[in-house]
């Protein structure tokens, strides 16, 4: 008996365990519980909303379930719902967005990989200004480079299109994706550029066959955050491109805040679930890699 | 000497290329882009970019107008509000959420999923929410209680919260994630001292853990900041700016000015004020960031 207190250290070990319905867990799991709840219940209200049918909407609850399911207003959403004078639906805005984003994101990416390699690797003299006016810039409100990019652009002759967009998309994400990209570089060994150096590489040869195969999961954050920026602007692409143009958060805000007609409520929950479909797939699958990308782009910048 | 200079110029030529962009950029978009609509906001241009210089002309007519004055109120209302919020809110999450629970992941995904979300979905999602003939108004009715008034964007002196509430859910995940890398860097040792000291655990949160997360607070603050600035689609969509102009802001201003109303002077001179406020905000911060730094080097 008096053996215990003479070994001390023979007792339980590790934290003292807890009980799984202690006060503290309640209160805890409760709470979260119960932000997640508000978190979540717009995606849930946008859902069973856009299976219903109109009378079922004017009865009914905004939270119960639909009762009879249809698809109408999700088929209505993407071909035949109006903005003013033509009813296209949601599928033109996508097809456009696609081929702003697709162009956007791998040039937008290449640019400032090249760039942050030259600003880890290669530095030149003057370099570091420049970087430096970029990450300021990257906080000038837009609405102060509007118009100056409006008169750039048709100067050219790629006001209004789908190209002149596409600049605009790869101005102003290389910022933060030359940051990205350049802090990823200088954590690289450097022992591996030197080696390169020594083999006779040049300034392409040990980007190619170096740096891009050893940077895949960077290069996988940056394609998610433009991929997610471009797809969701509004600003540029209601300055920069024409109505054929419009990407689809503009004509999905076009069919939904337009005047005419009765509203449809269903088919606006349909055609807003639609258009937030693509970055919300992109951030339910990369999950962590969608926080780094955030992390990243918050750690300066 | 003259036949090292080609040299210089062509040392490293690769890398030079490289950078064109980024100068082309910097200087002619950030800077060069920027000294031209401070500059043209001294002039009288209309539907057309013009140099006629009226001084001061343009911000005098600013500040007399009702529509930017509201614009400013709401900016500064729904910016404090956000403000407050979006760090009380987000710093309490990540604190429960840091208290090594089970699900981590599961609740982590729900409170960040609607930052991946455009504005304008949020604003339309939030719009019908907060619609008092089919949204929460209905359903609370509906459960019995019927002089229940919940229609903020329905009238003027509160539709400006209802905005509010939108941007919360939107970026209150962003915060939460910024504020738990934070607590995540903290040493488990200041934990472990806190608690031989016998010091209450909320004690330990705002004298101890707060202060050491200062430079986490410090670009989360920027970076929230110039967001809500920069806050644009999310009026447009959820609300149009009305009802009447009574959610009128800066950003949405400038866009009315240089694309509607054919004003451009105006426009410049309204985002040359946008920009003044951001100003305000980074330089400072930027000082003791990096220019502290120096000398430490």
């Amino acid at each position: 008996m008096i053996d215990t207190t003479s070994a001390p250290l023979t007792g339980p070990q590790g934290p003292k365990p807890r009980k799984p319905f202690s006060r503290r867990n309640i209160f805890l799991y409760g709470t979260l519980i119960t932000i997640a709840l508000f978190y979540a219940l717009p995606l849930y209200v946008m859902f069973v909303t856009s299976l219903k049918g109109m009378p079922e909407i004017r009865l009914g609850n905004v939270f119960s379930p639909p009762l009879e399911v249809t698809f109408q207003p999700w088929v209505k959403a993407w071909s035949e719902a109006c903005t003013g004078l033509t009813c296209n639906g949601l599928s033109t805005g996508f097809w456009n967005s696609v081929q702003i984003t697709i162009p956007s994101v791998i040039l937008s990416i290449i640019i400032a990989s090249v760039n942050g390699y030259a600003l880890s690797n290669w530095k030149f003299k003057g370099a570091d200004a420049f970087f430096t006016i970029l990450i300021f810039g990257a906080f000038i409100p837009y609405q102060v480079m509007l118009y100056p990019i409006v008169i750039m652009l048709r100067e050219v002759g790629l006001y209004g299109s789908l190209g002149g967009l596409v600049l605009v998309h790869t101005v102003f994400g290389m910022p933060i994706l030359t940051l990205l990209f350049r802090n990823y570089f200088t954590s690289l060994p450097e022992e591996l550029f030197k080696a390169a150096r020594v083999d006779g590489a040049g300034f392409w040869a040990i980007y190619a066959k170096v740096m891009v195969p050893m940077s895949l999961p960077i290069f996988t954050v940056a394609v998610i955050l433009q991929v997610t920026g471009i797809w969701n602007d509004f600003l540029f692409g209601v300055v920069y491109t024409s109505p054929d143009n419009y990407p689809m958060t503009v004509s999905l805000n076009n069919i939904v805040n337009s005047t005419q007609g009765v509203k449809e409520y269903n088919v606006n929950m349909a055609a807003t679930i639609l258009t937030g479909l693509v970055p919300l797939s992109i951030y339910f699958v990369s999950g962590r890699l969608f926080v780094r990308g955030i992390a990243a782009g918050a750690v300066k910048g | 000497m003259s036949s090292t200079r080609p040299n210089q110029l062509f040392r490293n030529i690769s890398s030079k290329i490289a950078a064109i962009p980024m100068i082309v950029t910097a200087l002619f978009v950030f800077v060069g882009g920027t000294i031209w609509t401070v500059v043209y906001s001294f002039t009288n241009s209309g539907l057309l970019p013009r140099l006629q210089w009226v001084g001061l002309d343009q911000y005098e007519r600013l500040w007399a107008t009702r529509k930017w004055l509201i614009s400013i109120e709401n900016l500064a209302i729904y910016g404090l509000c956000m403000l407050v919020l979006v760090f009380v809110i987000g710093f309490i999450l990540a604190a429960l959420i840091d208290q090594k629970i089970r699900f981590e992941d599961t609740i982590r995904t729900v409170i960040l999923y609607p930052y991946a979300l455009s504005f304008v979905v949020t604003g339309l999602v939030w719009q019908w929410m907060l619609n008092p003939e089919f949204g929460v108004q209905k359903v609370v009715r509906g459960w019995g209680w019927e002089s229940f008034t919940f229609d903020p964007l329905y009238s003027a002196d509160i539709a400006i919260y209802g905005v509010l509430i939108a941007g919360i859910w939107q970026g209150s995940g962003l915060v939460m994630v910024l504020m738990l890398a934070g607590l995540r860097g903290i040493d488990q040792d200041v934990w472990k001292a806190s608690r031989v000291d016998g010091i209450p655990t909320w004690k330990a949160y705002i004298f101890v853990i707060i202060p050491m997360m200062r430079p986490v607070f410090v670009t989360t603050l920027v970076i929230v900041v110039t967001g809500i600035v920069k806050i644009y689609d999310l009026i447009v969509a959820q609300t149009g700016g009305g009802p009447g102009i009574s959610t009128e802001v800066p950003a949405k201003y400038v866009y009315d000015m240089m694309f509607q109303a054919n004003n451009l002077g105006q426009g410049f001179a309204a985002s040359t004020m946008m920009l003044v406020t951001v100003a305000l905000i980074v330089i400072p911060w930027a000082i003791l960031e990096f220019g502290g730094s120096k000398h430490r080097d």
